[in-house]
């Protein structure tokens, strides 16, 4: 299986730090990002397979984010996180053409099965 | 305008003019019903009790004119009948003193002549007789023997030397019949004068008046001016006996009046004959008279109670239903401020719920990921000695965190519930979707999801989170009861007996429902044994449907599969 990069977006930095470790022990390549504009200036510097994006962010919001990602990066899969278990902005995203959603706090397993075959879509197209 | 209100209001009970603060508790459905009744009473029967005294009154009046007028004709036409008899009777001795001279009426044998000739014409002439100027009766013609008699002192004889004619009173004179005398005076050619002088059998006087046909309770007879009886009465005495009531005053046209005696009312008619001192007069028995007037005023009376009768009775009613309207209408709205006040309650409760639990999720997150990664790093450092320990305790960590998460999620599907917000849905699309949040689901289990949707389905107007909810609860509930590799499908359509309402069937081919359980499935916290679920999902989305008026039916088979039909109507009735 190919090699993905990752980016973790989300406003609680001690969730960013925790999980971006957790992640990295697992051997993935991860960068992070506190808010939306700071996750669209990595992207322009980096290109990422999957992106985890929080819904909930203070400033640009998250489904405004996965629009722009969606014009400016259509390869690249998003992850929503979602605060709530909420369908409204979780179908939403789907609509907006995330790839899944997960609804926090999140089981790692769970998740990285969900990046894995983000990263293989995201390989496909 | 303003002024006559309030000086109305003055004149109004008291009970209206605190109309609008009835206060609170149920007397003030007593005093709405007593002063809705008494305002229609009142509207009603005022006016009824005005037109029944103008009735009465008028019919008074009009009863009076019928009784009055042909009591005062008979009186006349009586008056003037006796007067005839008295001026003929007047006339014929005029005409005899007038055409034979003195020589000739003192003559006995011309006045015998005269007498007998006179009495063949008017058989009540009882004598005749001539009187010079010194009062001597100077011939005599009759059963008497008066001849030579002198009259000089008798009052009779001076008022006819005043007046020229004299009619007397009644009299009882020879066989005790009553009588009257009429006397004419004539002044000769010399300055003297004489006098002729008859009397007159009133028995000829009484059948004249008995001739006036009168029902038995009535009475006509003659009195003189000192209220004796000159003819026989009915009731009022003999001839020549005074009668009991006062002497009425002159009159000579016909009065008709009312007096009271000892038998009660009567009606009374007098007039003064002319010439003479009689009076006639008629007495009408009360009982006769009044009968009329009498069944007039219990008819009156017996509509005037009747009517009133049935005004309270309507109003009364009225005022019946009208207060339980308003009774029912004031429980209904408390109760609707009642479950008002409760929606109020839950939904602020909810938005406080949902604000916690959004606030606890992002420190849940974090301790997650840092249990996590305290776990992930004593895994991945395999020399780190009490690890099993550790694991241990992180584990715990990690399920208390679930835990918590399970809580938040239920106060937030709660909180979502109380956030109504109505809006115009396509079901077809909102079926799409929703199946797109299991869409991977599906693909992973390799479940087929089939669509069966009506083309020209009428959109509805509901809350787009809420109807989410209830189809992502079903449809999860299906892909919960399938094999892998199942079946399920969704169809919509219009639903044939509600007309503008819709359905939707998710059928699934999984393991199905047991009958007992089926009874079960929309009660809060009963789930069908499976480890995931809190056993809210159908009550919630029963709750939801059942609040805008819908429904959720269910058909199973234990092995076959189960359909689930949710009835929408085209508006939610509860937002």
């Amino acid at each position: 299986m190919a090699e993905y990069r990752v980016l973790l977006v989300d406003d609680e930095e001690e969730f960013v730090s925790a999980l971006s470790e957790r992640l990295m022990l697992r051997g993935i390549e991860v960068d992070s990002a506190l808010n939306g504009e700071e996750a669209l200036g990595r992207m322009d510097e980096k290109e990422f397979e999957v992106v985890i994006l929080d819904v909930m962010m203070p400033g640009l919001s998250g489904l405004e984010v996965l629009r722009q990602i969606k014009s400016t990066h259509p390869n690249t899969q998003v992850i929503l996180l979602t605060g709530h278990g909420a369908t409204r902005e979780g179908i939403e995203g789907m609509r907006l053409g995330a790839f899944d959603y997960l609804i926090k706090p999140v089981d790692i397993e769970e998740m990285l099965e969900k990046m894995k075959e983000a990263a293989k879509t995201a390989h496909m197209d | 305008m303003n002024g006559i209100w309030q000086k109305f209001r003055q004149f109004m009970p008291k009970g209206l003019k605190d109309f609008p603060n009835y206060g609170e508790g149920p007397e003030r459905y007593n005093l709405l019903r007593k002063n809705f009744v008494m305002i229609v009473c009142a509207t009603a029967i005022i006016p009824l009790l005005l037109m029944a005294a103008i009735n009465y009154y008028q019919y008074q009046s009009a009863l009076k004119e019928e009784i009055v007028k042909p009591l005062r004709r008979l009186v006349t036409s009586s008056k003037h009948t006796l007067e005839l008899f008295l001026s003929e009777r007047e006339s014929t001795l005029r005409l005899l003193i007038r055409e034979r001279s003195f020589e000739e009426l003192s003559n006995q044998a011309r006045l015998n002549f005269i007498f007998q000739s006179l009495k063949a014409e008017f058989p009540e002439f009882v004598d005749l007789g001539l009187i010079d100027s010194s009062g001597l009766q100077r011939s005599y013609s009759g059963p008497y023997e008066l001849k030579g008699k002198n009259y000089q002192d008798q009052d009779w004889f001076q008022e006819v030397q005043l007046r020229g004619v004299y009619v007397s009173d009644v009299f009882l004179g020879y066989r005790k019949f009553p009588h009257f005398v009429i006397a004419i005076k004539r002044d000769t050619v010399e300055g003297d004068f004489y006098v002729l002088r008859a009397t007159i059998d009133t028995e000829k006087f009484n059948q004249l008046i008995s001739s006036i046909t009168l029902r038995p309770g009535s009475d006509i007879f003659l009195i003189d001016r000192e209220g004796i009886l000159q003819t026989p009465s009915r009731h009022h005495g003999s001839v020549l006996e005074k009668v009991s009531f006062p002497i009425p005053p002159m009159s000579q046209e016909a009065v008709i009046g009312r007096t009271k005696d000892q038998h009660g009312e009567h009606l009374f008619g007098y007039a003064y004959l002319r010439g003479a001192n009689f009076i006639l007069v008629l007495i009408k028995e009360p009982g006769e008279v009044m009968a009329g007037w009498f069944t007039l005023k219990i008819e009156l009376l017996l509509v005037f109670v009747v009517s009133v009768a049935v005004i309270l009775i309507v109003s009364l009613r009225t005022a019946g239903l009208l207060v339980d309207r308003i009774r029912e209408a004031d429980q209904k709205r408390e109760s609707m401020y009642a479950e008002m006040e409760h929606t109020g309650k839950l939904a602020s409760l909810g938005r406080l719920a949902a604000g916690v639990a959004h606030e606890i999720n992002n420190p849940l997150a974090i301790i997650n990921e840092k249990a996590g990664l305290i776990k992930d790093l004593v895994e991945f450092s395999k020399q780190y000695q009490d690890r099993e320990k550790l694991t241990l305790q992180v584990d715990s960590i990690l399920r208390s965190v679930n835990r918590c998460r399970e809580i938040t999620h239920r106060l937030l599907g709660f909180a979502k519930r109380m956030d109504v917000k109505v809006e115009t849905i396509h079901l077809n699309e909102l079926l799409q979707e929703v199946l797109g949040f299991l869409e991977k689901e599906a693909f992973h289990r390799n479940i087929t999801v089939n669509f069966n949707l009506a083309p020209d389905l009428a959109p509805i107007a509901h809350d787009r989170g809420q109807l989410q909810q209830v189809f992502l609860n079903i449809i999860n509930n299906a892909f919960e009861a399938v094999e892998d590799g199942g079946n399920i499908t969704i169809a919509t359509g219009k639903n044939e007996t509600e007309p503008g309402s819709v359905e939707v069937a998710i059928s699934d081919d999984g393991r199905g429902i047991h009958p007992d359980d089926q009874k079960h499935i929309f009660d809060p916290f009963y789930s069908r044994g499976k480890e995931q679920g809190t056993g809210l999902g159908l009550s919630i989305s029963y709750g939801i449907v059942a609040k805008c008026g819908g429904d959720i039916r269910v058909e199973s088979k234990v092995g076959k599969g189960s359909t689930f039909t949710v009835v929408l109507p085209q508006k939610c009735t509860m937002a």
